[in-house]
This record gives structure tokens, C-alpha cells and sequence, in this order.
């Protein structure tokens, strides 16, 4: 059904070539690039302002970079015309950090939308694969309530089974577990790992939680300040020497050498204050 | 000092200059997506959608068009009589009244009204839209935001404010029959077929181009205003002020622009 792996697999499922992105003059991304094997999931990982979430829009086609290439499967997405831009939008399924479903439409005509705009299926075709969709994330009873009325984790789950509509090749995920308890995280980390066994999908998550980072990645990419400073298996990024993977791995804050001198000064101060 | 002033000066006008472009390729956009949201030829989706646009940009609307046009009907009948009485032109109330709404306060009255309603309505939806990744998501899904969200807007207002104007210079031209039979005692059929005398059919016909043009300025500047917005949700609300504010200015500058043509193209 969804993903077929077998269609274009010469080369990688995203390519990202020299990609460079400014704002306002500021470099946001640095010169990026990185493969994304087909079936292979790839977790961005990054602090606040690295880049990751600038990557991420590039690689669904939101922005294009100022210079450099995106490739996904072998089509750059900022020169392609707009019938094939189309084409490359519906093989990526995205689940956005705030899931970013429709208010105005229930959650089944929010999982519904894509097929009824893209493809002339029945009605009651489109309602039994809307309803597919929900139950493969365990909403299958909750496709009829506005999705104001979910939980946080429940809305996410919602976005992923609209990520799935359209059966893409490639799942992208922006902040999974985003404003989750670990509990619901871990659940959509799981949920992430089925979909992956069941529709041997690639997989793209940009995420700055460790532990889920570590649950489902065949591969990292670690981005700071718009660079990409480490890319490899989840072994080697953990023996990786960089001090800023080492920072990033230890929950290590960048003020501690302040820190230091902030402990010095009450030191004196506490002494001071004893003569 | 003086290369900040001509740069700032240079910037604004820049900026404003970048506005207009960008409120004209939307424009074309928009005209190129409205086939989409005709019934049977285009996606009965849309078509569904700009019903829903009509009830609600029109049809909520005419309570508060209608009571507008009533009392600026009424505050134009008392204002003119309160000077033509002196000239014993009473009469004239009635022409004042006829033309001045079908040429001129008809269309102004209900894009403002309706600006003020719909324009921020829009600029708040769209603009909350963007905020929460809506609009990212509908493209990342391969529909076009502008076809999905503004061109049914669009097609509803086209539709929508015309009827609205008609419907403001009848209450309009109505208070003021009630004006004339109160102060001068004049039968209501009497006035009505005064009113008939002095009503130019191209009157009418300006009046309801302008309302065609007022509608068009008023989906796509409340359209991009929600379009632009970068941030959370207090820009949402800064859209909203600015889509009115924008909005009725450009309604004004363009029945400016409109009334001098048809000034100068009319004849007498």
C-alpha cells in the first residue's frame, strides 16, 4: 500500500546539496549536506536556533534555500515546475508541531481532505480509507469530534493518520513529542516505529528530545548554528567527541564557565560576610 | 541626518510599493483560481465553501447595512431639508436622497459596514491560520491556500455586495420617504414615483461597479493582511486592525478614483 520502495530507488529519498539559508542577512543554514536513504529514519537533531526546524521546511518544499539543491527522489524541489512540485508534496506526509489540524472540519474530513481534493474516489471509498487512517493510530472511534475536543497527544496521532492520507513515501515528523508527558511521547515514538515496520517508510523527525531520538533513529544528524557538526548511527553519534554533541548528549548549559565564576563570587561574599 | 531621513523615506515608499505588488499578483491569483469556485464547472467543494461565505459576509450582514442605511437615508433627508426648505426646494430632498444613495452612499455605506464585519473576519482567520501551520499544511498537502481559502471569499463577496448595496439604497431611499411623510405630510406613493423620476438607471449601474470594486478591495487586502502575519498570536490581532484600516481606505481612494471618472465621463 503506502511507500513503495521499490519505485524510484536509485539514490536517496532526500538529497540536501550545499544548501545555504538566510534571513535578514544572518546565516541560518550553513552549507548543508545530507543523504536520506530510502526506508532509513533520519532524526535532525539541534538546540533552539540551530537550523533544524529551517531544514525540515526546506525538505517539505515551504522555503527554498538561496542557494544549493533539495533533491527528493531525484527531483530538486525550488526548480521544478509546479505540476511536479505537487507530485513531490504528495508522496511527503507531515505531522506539524502543533499538528496543525483544521478547526473549521471534523477530524474525519481533516484525514479526508487530501483525497477528496486529490483523487475522484467515492464517498464512501474516501470514509472507509479516512477511517482506516484513524484506526491505524487508534482513532478509529474519534473521526465525528471537532479536534478541539482532543488531548494533546491525540491531536498529534490525528496529524500523523492525515500525514497518511495520500499513502506518501516519506513521513516527516516536526517536534513529535512536542509538548507531550513522556508517556504520550513515548506512545507516538511507538507509533512511529509501527508505521515505519508496517509501511517500510522513510522516516524524517526533528526533535531535540534525547530519548526519543535515540528510540527511533536508524540515524542522527546533529545541527548547530546552522552547521551540520555530526551525522551517523546512533553509536557513533554517542562516541563522538565533538564538545558540542558531548554538550548537547550531557545536558550541559553553555554558562558554566560563568557558572564558575558565579560560585566564586558567593564564595567571597559568603566569606566577607563571616569577618 | 539627511541621507536617514531620505533613506527611511525611501524604505517606506519601498515597502509600500512591495504592498501594492503583492496585493496585485494576489489579485491575480485569486481571479485565476474563481472558475475553481463556480458550481459545476469548477470543485463543488469550493462552491459549498463560498456558500457558507455568503450567508456569512451577506446574508449576517444586512441587519446592521440595513440599519445604517436607514439612518444615514434619514440623517441625509433632514440634513438637505434643513436647507432647502429655505429655497422652498423641499422636493429636492428626494433627488438628494435617490442619487446620493444609487451613486454614493449605497456602495460606500455597506463596504464599510462590510469591511469592517468581513475584512477583519478574514485577515483573522487566515492570519490565525498561518500561526497554527495551517496554511503550511495545506501546502504541503498540495492545495493551494489561495484556491482553498481566499477564492471562494472572493467569489462570495463579488456576489454578496451588490445585493447588499441594492438592498441599502432601497432602505436608505425608504427613510427617507418616511422623512418626507412625516415632515411635508407626502404620501408614500407620491414619493416613490418621485423617486422613479429622479432614479438614472446609470446611477444604479456605477453604483453596483463600485460595489464590485469595494468587494475585491476588501477580500484581498483582508486576505493578505492574514496572509503576512509572522509571529504569534498578537500579530493575528494587529492583521485585523490593519485589514480594516487598509481596507476602508482603499474603498475610499478608489470611489475617489471611480466618481471622478464618472464624473468626467458622464455628460451632465
Amino acid at each position: 500500500m503506502a511507500g513503495t520502495p521499490e519505485a524510484p530507488t536509485t539514490g536517496p529519498a532526500i538529497s540536501v546539496r550545499d544548501v545555504v539559508v538566510s534571513y535578514d542577512g544572518r546565516r541560518v543554514l550553513d552549507g548543508i549536506n545530507l543523504d536520506i536513504a530510502h526506508g532509513e529514519t533520519m532524526v535532525l537533531l539541534g538546540g533552539s536556533g540551530s537550523g533544524k526546524s529551517t531544514l525540515l521546511r526546506q525538505m517539505i518544499g515551504l522555503e527554498h534555500p538561496q542557494s544549493g539543491q533539495i533533491l527528493v527522489n531525484g527531483i530538486d524541489l525550488a526548480k521544478s515546475s509546479e505540476k511536479d512540485l505537487k507530485k513531490v508534496r504528495r508522496s511527503i506526509g507531515v505531522a506539524f508541531q502543533n499538528a496543525a489540524l483544521f478547526n473549521s472540519m471534523s477530524v474525519e474530513d481533516n484525514v479526508a481532505l487530501a483525497l477528496r481534493e486529490h483523487t475522484h474516489l467515492a464517498e464512501s471509498t474516501i470514509r472507509l480509507m479516512t477511517w482506516m487512517k484513524l484506526a491505524v493510530v487508534g482513532l478509529g472511534e474519534f473521526g465525528k469530534i471537532s479536534p478541539q475536543a482532543l488531548s494533546g497527544g491525540m491531536k498529534k496521532r490525528a496529524a500523523v493518520a492525515r500525514a497518511l492520507s495520500l499513502d506518501p513515501e516519506i513521513l516527516v515528523f516536526d517536534e513529535p513529542s512536542a509538548g507531550l508527558d513522556p508517556i504520550v511521547a513515548a506512545e507516538l515514538d511507538e507509533l512511529i516505529l509501527a508505521l515505519k515496520r508496517a509501511f517500510n517508510m522513510t522516516v524524517v523527525v526533528v526533535t531535540h528530545e534525547m530519548a526519543s531520538a535515540f528510540r527511533i533513529a536508524d540515524r542522527m544528524a546533529m545541527l548547530y548554528k546552522g552547521k551540520l557538526i555530526a551525522v551517523g548511527t546512533k553509536e557513533e553519534l554517542q562516541h563522538n567527541p565533538h564538545p558540542r554533541i558531548r554538550q548537547f548528549f550531557d545536558r550541559v548549559p553553555d554558562q558554566i564557565a560563568d557558572s564558575a565564576a558565579v560560585d566564586q563570587y558567593f564564595e567571597r561574599y559568603l566569606e566577607g560576610s563571616a569577618t | 541626518m539627511t541621507t536617514s531621513v531620505v533613506e527611511r523615506l525611501g524604505g517606506a515608499t519601498l515597502r509600500q510599493v512591495q504592498y501594492v505588488g503583492a496585493l496585485v499578483m494576489q489579485l491575480g491569483d485569486a481571479l485565476g483560481d474563481l472558475r475553481r469556485t463556480l458550481p459545476l464547472v469548477g470543485n463543488r467543494n469550493r462552491w459549498r465553501s463560498a456558500i457558507g461565505q455568503m450567508l456569512a459576509v451577506g446574508v449576517d450582514a444586512f441587519p446592521m447595512v440595513a440599519v445604517m442605511a436607514i439612518c444615514t437615508g434619514f440623517i441625509l433627508a433632514m440634513q438637505g431639508a434643513s436647507e432647502l426648505r429655505r429655497f422652498g426646494a423641499t422636493e429636492f430632498v428626494i433627488d438628494l436622497v435617490t442619487v446620493g444613495f444609487t451613486r454614493e452612499l449605497g456602495p460606500l455605506l455597506t463596504a464599510i459596514a462590510v469591511s469592517g464585519r468581513s475584512g477583519s473576519a478574514f485577515s483573522a482567520e487566515i492570519g490565525s491560520m498561518v500561526v497554527t501551520e495551517e496554511i503550511d499544511a495545506l501546502r504541503t498537502m498540495a492545495i493551494d491556500p489561495v484556491e482553498f481559502v481566499l477564492a471562494p471569499k472572493f467569489l462570495a463577496a463579488l456576489i454578496v455586495l451588490p445585493c447588499l448595496t441594492i438592498m441599502s439604497n432601497a432602505c436608505g431611499i425608504l427613510a427617507g420617504g418616511l422623512f418626507m411623510r412625516l415632515s411635508t405630510a407626502m404620501a408614500l406613493s407620491v414619493y416613490l414615483r418621485d423617486v422613479a423620476h429622479s432614479m438614472v438607471l446609470r446611477d444604479v449601474v456605477t453604483g453596483l461597479v463600485k460595489s464590485v470594486a469595494f468587494a475585491t478591495i476588501i477580500v484581498q487586502v483582508g486576505c493578505l493582511e492574514g496572509f503576512r502575519v509572522r509571529g504569534g498570536p498578537d500579530a493575528v490581532g494587529r492583521s485585523t486592525t490593519s485589514a480594516v484600516v487598509k481596507s476602508t481606505f482603499f474603498v475610499i481612494l478608489a470611489d475617489a478614483g471611480f466618481t471622478a471618472i464618472f464624473y468626467l465621463t458622464g455628460g451632465k
